[in-house]
Parts: C-alpha cells; sequence; structure tokens
C-alpha cells in the first residue's frame, strides 16, 4: 500500500514536472512569435532596473521615504502632521530638546544600552554551549533541535504575556497567588518577590524594584533570542570537517580546546553575524517591554517611585503617539536618528573589529 | 619503534545491524625504523587498519603493541603519534607557524622552545619561508609538508600516513614520495602509510603490505613481494601493466597454454593451473611461439606487444632493438619467471 502510493507519488511529480515543462515552453514561444520579448535589446542595466522595479518601488515607499522624510522632519520646528506646515528649521533644536531637556530619554538609553549590553554577550555565549551540546547528541537530536527552536515560531507578545504570569504576583497579591518562579523559589526558602507588580499607593505598599523588572526583561530577552542563534551555530559546527577534531585529539587538545580554538574560529563568520544583528536588534527592543510590564513601561508606586522601563523605539513611540502635537513628531525623529546614529555607530566598530577577527 | 599488531579486527555495523568486517584478524609486526606501506584496493581496511593504530577507531578486537607497551585502550593523544591525514587536515584559520606549532601548545614547553622546534621542522620539510601564510596561501605539496611538519613536531614514536600523496598532482607526487622517503631517513622515526597505489608504495617502502577485504595477504620487501607473489591478488596487483593471467596445465614436467603451446618446464606436479607471466618476462626469440599480433606499440625503449595465446589477450613487454622491424614475431617466457597459482584457492605452487 506504501510502496504503491509512493509509486504513484513519484508519477503524479513527474508528470505535474512534464506539464508545467510544456507549458512555460509554450508561454515563451508565444511571446517570441507575438514579439512579445520587448526587453531582448534593452542595455543590462535597464534590464537589471526593470526587474528590481518592484521591490525598489515597495522599498521606495516603505523604507527609503520614511528614513530621508524622518531625517527632514527632525530639522524642523512646529511640524504639523495634518497639514505638513512648519514654523522654522532647526539644525540641533530638537536634539537638544531630547538629549538635554526631555524627561525620560537618559533613563531609555541606559535601559537599552543594559539590555544590549547583558543580553547580547549572555545569549550569544550559552547558545554556543547549546549548539555545541545539540551537535555531540545523538538520541533525541531532532527532538531537542525542535524545542530549542519553539520560540523564534512563537508570538513574542504571547510568550512574553506567559513570562509575565510565570513572574506574577503585585504588592496585593503576593501572598496568595505565586507565579511559577516565586513558587520555585519558595522551595528554597526564599520569600517572594514582586517582580513585575504594581504597587499600592492607597495602602502604602510598594511595588517591583528598577532590577527585579529589569531582570525579568533580561531573562526574557535572552531566553527569545537563543532559537535563532542556535540553530545558525549549530548548522555553522555540522559544517565542520569532523577530521580537524581528530587532528586536534592526535595533537593532545583537550575537548574545550577544540572549542576555543577551532570551533570559535571557524564558525566566527558566523558568529560575527549574530553579533551584528542581535546588537542591532537589542537597541530596537520594544516588544518584549510591552508584553512584560504594560503597554506604558512603567511601574507605578514601585521600591523608588514609578519605575521607568522604556527603551529608545519605545521613547520614540511616545513622541508618535502625541504626534496630533505640533512639533512632537519632529521631536520622535529626532529620538530615532539618535538611535540610528547609536546603532551605526557600534555596526561600525563591530565591521572593523571584524575585519581582523573573523576567519572567512 | 616496533610496531606489533596481534589479532587486530575491526567490525562496523551499520543501522541496520549488519556488519561489515573491515579488517580481520591482522597480525604483523612493523619493524623499528623502517618505512612501511600499507597497500590495498579501495575499502581494503588500510585506513582502518592506520586509524585504530592512531587510536581514532577502537579495535573490536586484537591488541596493538608500540614496542612493549599495549597501547590498545591508550587514548590517540597519549600514544605518541603523528598522522597526517588524506587531505591534510590543516587547521585553515591559523598560520602555518601556528598550525605547526599546536601540538606543543598542548604539553609543557617553553614559548622560545616551541618556536625554536617549529623553526627546526620547516626546515626539515622546507617550509622555512612560507610559516607566515595560511594553509589556503600554499600549494598542495606545501600544505602536505606542513601537515608532515605538525606530525613530527612533537617527536612521535611513530608517524603515520593516510594516503599521503593522493591530493598532488602526478609530478609533485614524484616529487613529495621521495621527500617523505627523506625526512623518514633523516629522523629515523617508523613510519606507516597507507596507499592504493602500488608504484607509489614499491618505490618508498621498506616493506610492504598487501592486504584484501581485511585480510592481510603477504608482507615482504617490495621486490621480493613482487617476483614472488604469495597468492594470485598480489600478483595481479603488483605491477604496470599487469600481470598476464592464463588458464593453463602442466603434463610431464611441461607448463602448457591453450591446446598445447608449451611455454616451459616446472617441477609442479600434473594437473590444471592458473598460470601468472609478467610482460617483461617474455623476450624475443627466434626459436620461440610465432604469436598473431593484435597490437605491436613502440614505447621508446620498449615495445608492447598485445597477442592472443589460447583464448586470453595477452602483454608481452620487450626490449624495442629485438623486435625493430620484424615481420612475424616470436616470443619465448623466461622460463623461471612464470608463476603457477593453485586454481581453487590462488595460493601460488612452487
Amino acid at each position: 500500500m506504501m510502496k504503491s502510493l509512493k509509486l504513484w507519488l513519484s508519477e503524479a511529480t513527474w508528470k505535474f514536472r512534464n506539464f508545467t515543462r510544456r507549458y512555460t515552453g509554450r508561454i515563451t514561444t508565444f511571446f517570441e512569435k507575438r514579439r512579445l520579448g520587448f526587453m531582448i535589446h534593452w542595455p543590462g542595466w535597464l534590464k537589471a532596473i526593470f526587474y528590481l522595479l518592484p521591490a525598489l518601488l515597495l522599498l521606495g515607499v516603505f523604507t527609503f521615504f520614511p528614513i530621508f522624510n524622518s531625517f527632514f522632519i527632525s530639522f524642523l520646528e512646529g511640524y504639523n502632521i495634518q497639514t505638513g506646515e512648519f514654523d522654522d528649521y532647526t539644525l540641533i533644536g530638537n536634539y537638544r530638546y531630547i538629549i538635554l531637556e526631555a524627561t525620560g530619554f537618559r533613563q531609555a538609553v541606559i535601559n537599552t544600552a543594559l539590555i544590549v549590553a547583558i543580553t547580547v554577550p549572555a545569549t550569544i555565549l550559552i547558545s554556543l554551549f547549546i549548539a555545541v551540546a545539540l551537535a555531540s547528541v545523538k538520541p533525541l537530536k531532532g527532538f531537542f533541535q525542535t524545542v530549542f527552536f519553539l520560540p523564534y515560531i512563537t508570538n513574542t507578545i504571547a510568550i512574553g504575556l506567559v513570562f509575565a504570569y510565570m513572574f506574577s504576583g503585585n504588592a496585593n497579591t503576593i501572598g496568595t497567588t505565586l507565579g511559577l518562579a516565586n513558587q520555585i523559589l519558595g522551595w528554597f526558602g526564599v520569600d517572594p518577590i514582586i517582580w513585575l507588580g504594581a504597587g499600592n499607593a492607597a495602602e502604602g505598599i510598594r511595588g517591583a524594584t528598577y532590577w527585579t523588572a529589569m531582570s525579568v526583561i533580561l531573562i526574557y530577552t535572552i531566553w527569545n533570542g537563543l532559537a535563532f542563534k542556535i540553530i545558525v551555530f549549530l548548522s555553522g559546527i555540522q559544517g565542520i570537517d569532523k577530521q580537524y577534531y581528530q587532528a586536534a585529539q592526535i595533537d593532545g587538545a583537550s575537548k574545550s580546546k577544540a572549542l576555543r580554538r577551532i570551533t570559535v574560529p571557524l564558525i566566527s563568520p558566523m558568529i560575527f553575524y549574530i553579533l551584528v544583528t542581535s546588537v542591532i536588534g537589542g537597541f530596537k527592543t520594544y516588544t518584549s517591554v510591552v508584553a512584560i510590564i504594560n503597554p506604558e513601561g512603567l511601574i507605578s508606586y514601585g521600591a523608588d517611585g514609578t519605575i521607568n522601563l522604556k527603551t529608545i523605539v519605545f521613547y520614540v513611540y511616545d513622541f508618535i503617539g502625541m504626534a496630533g502635537t505640533n512639533g512632537m513628531m519632529s521631536f520622535a525623529s529626532a529620538a530615532a536618528i539618535i538611535l540610528f546614529v547609536i546603532i551605526l555607530f557600534f555596526t561600525i566598530i563591530q565591521l572593523q573589529v571584524g575585519k581582523r577577527r573573523v576567519h572567512y | 619503534m616496533e610496531i606489533r599488531l596481534e589479532g587486530l579486527t575491526k567490525i562496523f555495523t551499520d543501522k541496520n545491524g549488519k556488519e561489515t568486517v573491515a579488517v580481520d584478524d591482522l597480525s604483523i609486526t612493523i619493524p623499528s625504523g623502517k618505512l612501511i606501506g600499507l597497500l590495498g584496493p579501495s575499502g581494503c581496511g588500510k585506513s582502518t587498519t592506520l586509524f585504530m593504530i592512531a587510536g581514532l577507531h577502537k579495535p573490536s578486537g586484537g591488541k596493538i603493541f608500540f614496542g612493549d607497551d599495549d597501547v590498545t585502550r591508550l587514548a590517540p593523544e597519549k600514544r605518541g603519534i603523528g598522522l597526517v591525514f588524506q587531505n591534510y587536515a590543516l587547521y585553515p584559520h591559523m598560520t602555518v607557524r601556528q598550525n605547526i606549532m599546536f601540538p606543543l601548545e598542548n604539553i609543557n614547553i617553553k614559548r622560545e622552545e616551541a618556536l625554536e622546534l617549529v623553526k627546526e621542522m620547516a626546515k626539515l620539510v622546507g617550509i622555512e619561508d612560507q610559516l607566515d601564510k595560511k594553509p589556503a596561501q600554499l600549494s598542495g605539496g606545501q600544505q602536505q609538508r606542513v601537515a608532515i611538519a605538525r606530525a613530527l613536531v612533537k617527536k612521535p614514536r611513530v608517524l603515520l600516513l593516510d594516503e599521503p600523496l593522493s591530493n598532488l598532482d602526478a609530478r609533485l607526487r614524484l616529487q613529495t614520495r621521495e621527500e617523505i622517503k627523506r625526512i623518514q631517513r633523516e629522523t629515523g622515526i617508523t613510519t606507516i602509510f597507507v596507499t592504493h597505489d602500488q608504484e607509489e608504495a614499491m618505490s618508498i617502502s621498506d616493506q610492504m603490505v598487501v592486504l584484501d577485504f581485511g585480510v592481510e595477504q603477504q608482507m615482504d620487501a617490495p621486490q621480493d613481494m613482487y617476483n614472488k607473489p604469495k597468492n594470485l591478488f598480489v600478483a595481479k596487483f603488483l605491477g604496470n601493466p599487469p600481470i598476464n593471467v592464463l588458464e593453463g596445465k602442466v603434463k610431464d614436467g611441461n607448463i602448457i597454454v591453450g591446446k598445447d603451446t608449451v611455454i616451459g618446464k616446472t617441477k609442479a606436479k600434473d594437473g590444471s593451473y592458473t598460470i601468472g607471466i609478467r610482460p617483461e618476462d617474455f623476450k624475443a626469440d627466434e626459436n620461440g611461439i610465432k604469436v598473431d599480433t593484435i597490437d605491436v606499440e613502440h614505447i621508446g625503449r620498449d615495445t608492447m606487444i598485445r597477442f592472443m595465446m589460447g583464448e586470453t589477450q595477452v602483454r608481452a613487454l620487450v626490449d624495442s632493438d629485438s623486435v625493430e622491424g620484424k615481420e612475424e614475431i616470436a616470443l619465448s617466457v623466461k622460463t623461471h619467471k612464470v608463476h603457477l597459482f593453485d586454481k581453487e584457492n590462488g595460493q601460488v605452487v612452487l
């Protein structure tokens, strides 16, 4: 039964292939006969532009124009997004306001920098070790690979909400309902911690501290970033010729030395790619804060007042949210451009370092 | 360092539980300080044997001795071996210097001393001016030398070479095999090298071991093995052009091929035999057998004559002068060079 099904399938595939071949052939001849091959005599560059046109149009409308436009808007004063009118041009006024006068920008930069500085090295190291471990296990390999890849294909908000639930328990409920994290801590005799919960001003009970909330964001970001990195590293490791390890073994290198001196250098292009993309990704953190903390990015009445966990992108969106007011869009643009410059700076540094450290 | 293999056996089991005997009860003794060629067709177990000596494969049975030490259960890095892989396995991200130095990083040695050793090895193999290049910038022959230097730098007791010349072009191969021989002479290290090329093995080894289906066929000095093959397999495997194999019989001390062509005398008992005659063991002889030539090729000094002997096509390689300009060629066989093999088991008779 199985066999005949297989046979039938392979035959059907073959027939389908023949069918499509025949008809693509006919379509080509049709065009040739009707002299519809109008591009035949075009020069190469014109053809190239023609083929790229659909992509270029979309990119132009949704990527290039907004980039240049926001750059432009960041130099306007009193810009009204509905009428497009503005009072005056200013070179650095909006930037000055964002950096020096506006509240919360510095906190947003600190929050973002913390997330990048901690999660990027941590995810890379952890995923590298998991990838090495996965590469060396034989039984249940597919199962583990699937398990580790699951976060990648699951919605960020959904996972974030699950995380928020795992770390739940606020100032009012801390004695009664405990999230998974607090329950586990309870087994070791640790008192429940208010991870994310807001305080209760009326009863004077304080909520989460900055670091408890931040650590949940960090743990979430690290965990969420693992999946893709593991897959990339794993494919890199599996592409390394086994003979290098045999040679290293004969040369007396220990397993950890082989990892340091052979595996890591040989997958350094992948590590480098992951580093660059995850630094950029880290600077653009937004969704995870929304999902874990709340759409305001603030924990009210925390351990020391309102706790601000907004990232730079969060900050930009805050201004966009107020875009009805004249001038706010310019502040949003200025903040976005500052973020762009920061990312550009780090990326250039990485590319420079990469030239010396990456073995292609 | 004398290497002794005692009943060495390797059985691979595939997914379906099917067993393949790669090396079957191999017992040989490799004398100290010699260059030994492990020779055989593809899949005969020669590389497996080498990897078992290296410690990368675990034997299914039998023992390996280095001198008096039983190393069968020893990890590769503790055996004191140097191994050159078929594709060299040079670390692509390290320079030549780092490559050669890598084995030294794992033992207790001062950096200056290590650098000195690296220089010494580089000089031995003739790559001292390439030390700062990456392997990809070197030619195949140079990479090969780097691999040998890396294998030798730790002063191993045994040097193992897995098909060391198969990735080189014909001319480089010739050069490199002389180089390997020189390095082996200079260091006096016991060397085992694996090859499927009989000419290569014959030209550089002190002793050869021929394997087929994991079973040792013969171990001898190259020329002895060529002249006195123990069985039909060895006779067929050595020599280019290959040996002529004919069906024939012995009657009253005469070796008879085909219907009634007597090609020589022997002391073997009467009966049917498989007869092996090397092409160069024919000679032009006016009193010999007149042959119907199919083709005559003059290749410089030698002439290759193809003709029918009984039912079989036979090649003869004779001196060009002796057949030049002759219309009819008559050949005889150097009687004492005819090999008689048992028809059943292929073992040599006499």
